[in-house]
């Protein structure tokens, strides 16, 4: 993108034109996001700038949304259900996952394209046609608005990410690898934990943040399959947006813009890992 | 390998004798005739399939945990849809005797007296249940008015043949006893298992009030259920309504009360039907005794009897509704246990008793919120690739280090929580939010002119934009950073200008993108909900908000599963299409 010295003023304008639009593009993405943190420090119950935020006043700022946050009922509830729900989803689609990712990257597998079809599925169908699906089956059998049913359904909406990312590990996994550790003597389960797993662990890693993600910030299932006690930290802030929006809701939005500023972090640093550990050219 | 080199075990560069793969081959080429062989002796080509089937089958293990976990977790709960959006078998589980006789029915002025009777009994029967508002609603999502039209109805239905109720007990007030039915009606197997029954039940109660401590008293309750009701073959012969409806009257107080039929006086259709039978050629021969002349008495009187048809009786004193062909005809269009009503509706038709019609004007909401949903789904998708392009366009150009750091910025929104990225808009968006305070300030509009940016199409198609930006930007940069940039610049050594060379040389080879992350923005948005149900108000919601209204508020599941599968339905089509394009192992997550 380095403008030629020979550029005329015309290509200059124009490239410099290009660069302000694309800024403008970047800000539109990231301003909304970052505009919430500094208003959830808000002392006022306003969702916009008071006069003394401008003037950068300290009496203008508080912490008091995040004291509400952390000691409002109804909020730790919904922290507490998230946090019981979202990991135990996690293991499930991660360990499902990983050994039928295995099973798939074999060479010979019958109905591999239908197969992976299903296993996607979950995916590919828009949220709400899942939640209305599973609300009818789930009330069939007795799961709707149990805690079981809400992490069987986020667990197989994990699933299809589980399988992505482990399935693009598996890609540049060297066969060799496995076929030396069987000639020197290890049994199939030996060879997978000592030999494959800590090769693919970056890919299953990322594959469990992105499960993990999923469940966390998943709303639309939970509010047809959950009760009143599964509310979810998800279901909480959209109920708060729908009816009383309460400032509590920027100090809930900064504390996750904090926690996915932290995942991708992960997911990145795994990324790199996996390549260099594959011997692949960073990026 | 040619005739002239002698046989010999070992050849080539290995030198090993004996059963290795290697000398196998070699050998089993070498024999002209006879199926090659592996080491071991057997066929190759068995040895081979052997070894094959087991690969196969691992692999399958390895498969079939998840695969049995989706199936049952995700692939049933959507077929359960599927189904549910044909299915419609409560008109003809509510009202089954109904439903036969309106059979007959040619759909011209109302049905005839034998179907009134029908209703009679299962409305008599579903109000003991509680079941005829459930089937009420149902029917009321096709004609208003039979929600209401049924429950008052259900209010009704016990003075169904209260008229030959009265006669008969005025006759003799033996057919006020409870004893009485029994001994007409039931299988004196039945009776005598019930005597058992019930010596056996008030001995447990008084060795319960005997016991000492309220434990013991618990551990002795009798929860033996009371035998089934069985009928003797004497009255299923000689009064067969009357003993139809008998046995359905004992079954439903005994499932639903806990009662017994030698307790409880029979609901008054139960002597309407008595009357249907004494009135239509009675011969009290196959009883004898006390029974038999209460019979052949009550056989005497009824041509005496005063008579209110249950047509009448369903017209005059319940709702002047039941002689309305309409109703009728609703209940007949929707006796078949499945339907495609709710497609139907969900395409703006009706299934009415003379065929399927348009519905009326004002009842057409669905093809303009399926044109709707399209409508802001494409103008989404046009608006990410506007601004998705110039921006993967610049990240693939730049130096990997600096297009990294850039490329955060794209991956921050895309790993932010859907809510708090919703909830931003919504606070920026507000009338007396952050966006409109900046125009305000900046002089562009006047306070009083704020601009209406949330709670309408704009505030979805804004706060959309923004979050599948990524699912754009992603595919886009994946496919431009593999275009070589050898082509442009020949391009414009050729005497290309940098348009040219942009539009005539890279943008196409740049298409596979754009289409790919058209195709995953628009499925992604036209089943969205979350976000069009915060931020759009009722003139920017989608089909899946109606979809959700259904589940929860109206409570009209087949029509949120007919709406459903529809979308379903072209979210595949698109897929497939995805699939065709770029294929779905090709899918990749940042």
């Amino acid at each position: 993108m380095e403008l030629p010295p020979y550029a005329t003023l015309g290509q200059k304008i124009w490239h410099y034109t290009f660069l302000t639009i694309c800024g403008l593009i970047f800000f539109f993405l990231i301003a909304p996001i970052l505009t919430i943190i500094p208003l959830s420090f808000n002392a006022e119950n306003f969702f916009t700038f008071t006069p003394g935020m401008l003037a950068f006043d300290p009496e203008a700022y508080s912490l008091k949304h995040y004291r509400d946050f952390f000691t409002n009922s109804g909020w730790q509830q919904a922290m507490w259900n998230s946090i019981k729900i979202a990991p135990v989803a996690t293991l499930l689609s991660v360990s499902l996952g990983t050994l039928a990712a295995v099973g798939l990257s074999q060479s010979h597998v019958p109905f591999r394209r239908l197969i992976m079809a299903i296993l996607i599925s979950p995916m590919i169908v828009p949220l709400i046609i899942s939640a209305a699906g599973m609300y009818f089956f789930y009330s069939r059998i007795g799961l709707q608005g149990t805690y079981l049913g809400v992490v069987l359904a986020h667990a197989a909406l994990g699933i299809p990410f589980v399988i992505i990312t482990v399935t693009a590990t598996l890609v540049g996994f060297d066969r060799s690898l496995t076929r030396a550790s069987a000639n020197l003597g290890a049994g199939p389960v030996r060879t997978f934990f000592r030999v494959q797993m800590p090769l693919i662990l970056p890919g299953v890693i990322s594959g469990g943040l992105f499960a993990f993600i999923t469940s966390f910030d998943e709303v639309v299932v939970v509010l047809f399959v959950g009760s009143a006690g599964q509310k979810t930290l998800p279901w909480q802030m959209f109920i708060g947006l729908r009816e009383q929006i309460s400032p509590t809701i920027l100090a809930v939005a900064t504390i996750l813009v904090v926690i996915s500023i932290g995942l991708l972090t992960t997911v990145e640093l795994l990324r790199r890992r996996s390549e260099r550990l594959r011997g692949m050219s960073p990026g | 390998m040619t005739d002239s080199v002698p046989p010999a075990r070992a050849t080539g560069p290995d030198q090993f004798t004996g059963a290795t793969p290697d000398n196998a081959i070699r050998d089993a080429d070498r024999a002209k005739a006879g199926p090659v062989l592996a080491a071991d002796g057997t066929p190759l080509k068995r040895s081979l399939n052997r070894a094959l089937r087991a690969q196969k089958l691992r692999a399958l293990m390895l498969i079939a945990p998840l695969l049995i976990f989706i199936l049952i977790t995700f692939i049933a709960p959507i077929a359960d849809m599927l189904f549910r959006s044909v299915e419609n078998d409560i008109v003809s589980q509510t009202l089954p005797r109904t439903v036969v006789e309106l059979d007959r029915w040619d759909g011209e002025g109302t049905p005839d007296e034998e179907t009134y009777r029908a209703l009679a009994a299962d409305l008599m029967v579903a109000t003991e249940l509680k079941n005829h508002t459930r089937l009420g609603s149902r029917l009321n999502y096709e004609t208003t008015g039979i929600s209401s039209l049924f429950r008052k109805t259900g209010r009704d239905i016990d003075e169904a043949g209260e008229i030959y109720m009265d006669q008969f007990v005025a006759l003799d007030a033996a057919w006020e006893e409870p004893a009485t039915w029994v001994s007409l009606m039931a299988d004196p197997d039945w009776i005598a298992a019930q005597a058992d029954w019930s010596a056996r039940a008030e001995e447990a109660e008084a060795a319960q009030d005997a016991a000492a401590t309220a434990e013991e008293a618990r551990a002795l309750e009798f929860t033996e259920p009371e035998p089934r009701f069985r009928l003797s073959g004497t009255a299923r012969d000689a009064l067969p309504r009357t003993s139809r409806i008998y046995q359905q009257f004992a079954s439903v107080i005994r499932s639903e009360d806990g009662d017994s039929p030698t307790q409880e006086q029979p609901w008054a259709i139960v002597y309407q039907a008595l009357y249907e039978d004494l009135s239509g050629g009675f011969t009290g021969e196959s009883y004898d005794g006390a029974p038999a002349r209460l019979l052949t008495r009550a056989a005497d009187a009824v041509a005496a009897f005063d008579t209110l048809p249950v047509k009448e009786f369903f017209i005059e004193n319940v709702d002047e509704d039941w002689g309305d062909p309409e109703v009728w005809g609703t209940i007949k269009a929707f006796s078949s246990p499945y339907t495609a009503g709710y497609f139907l509706s969900a395409i703006d038709y009706q299934l009415t008793p003379q065929g399927i019609e348009p519905q009326p004007d004002d009842q057409k909401i669905y093809a303009l919120l399926f044109k709707r949903t399209m409508f802001m789904s494409l103008t989404i998708m046009f608006s990410c690739v506007l601004l998705g392009y110039p921006i993967a366009f610049l990240l693939s150009n730049l130096p990997l280090r600096t297009s990294n750091l850039l490329l955060i910025l794209v991956l921050l929104p895309f790993w932010t929580s859907l809510l708090v990225r919703t909830s931003a808009w919504k606070v920026l968006l507000q009338q007396e939010g952050v966006i409109n305070d900046i125009l305000v300030w900046a002089g562009a509009i006047s306070d009083f002119g704020r601009l209406q940016l949330i709670n309408n199409q704009t505030g979805t198609i804004i706060a959309m934009t923004h979050i599948l930006l990524p699912f754009m930007i992603l595919p886009l940069y994946s496919v431009m950073k593999t275009i070589p940039p050898q082509y442009v610049r020949a391009a414009k050594s050729l005497g290309a200008t940098n348009w040219t060379a942009f539009w005539r040389v890279y943008f196409p080879q740049s298409v596979p993108g754009i289409g790919a992350g058209c195709i995953l923005v628009f499925i992604l948005s036209i089943g969205y909900y979350i976000t069009p149900e915060i931020v759009g108000g009722t003139t920017g919601t989608f089909i899946s908000n109606r979809i959700a209204y259904h589940i929860s508020q109206s409570l009209n599941w087949g029509l949120a599963a007919a709406l459903g599968t529809i979308l379903l339905a072209l979210v595949l089509v698109l897929y497939y299409l995805y699939d065709r394009i770029v294929g779905i192992d090709n899918v990749s997550l940042g």
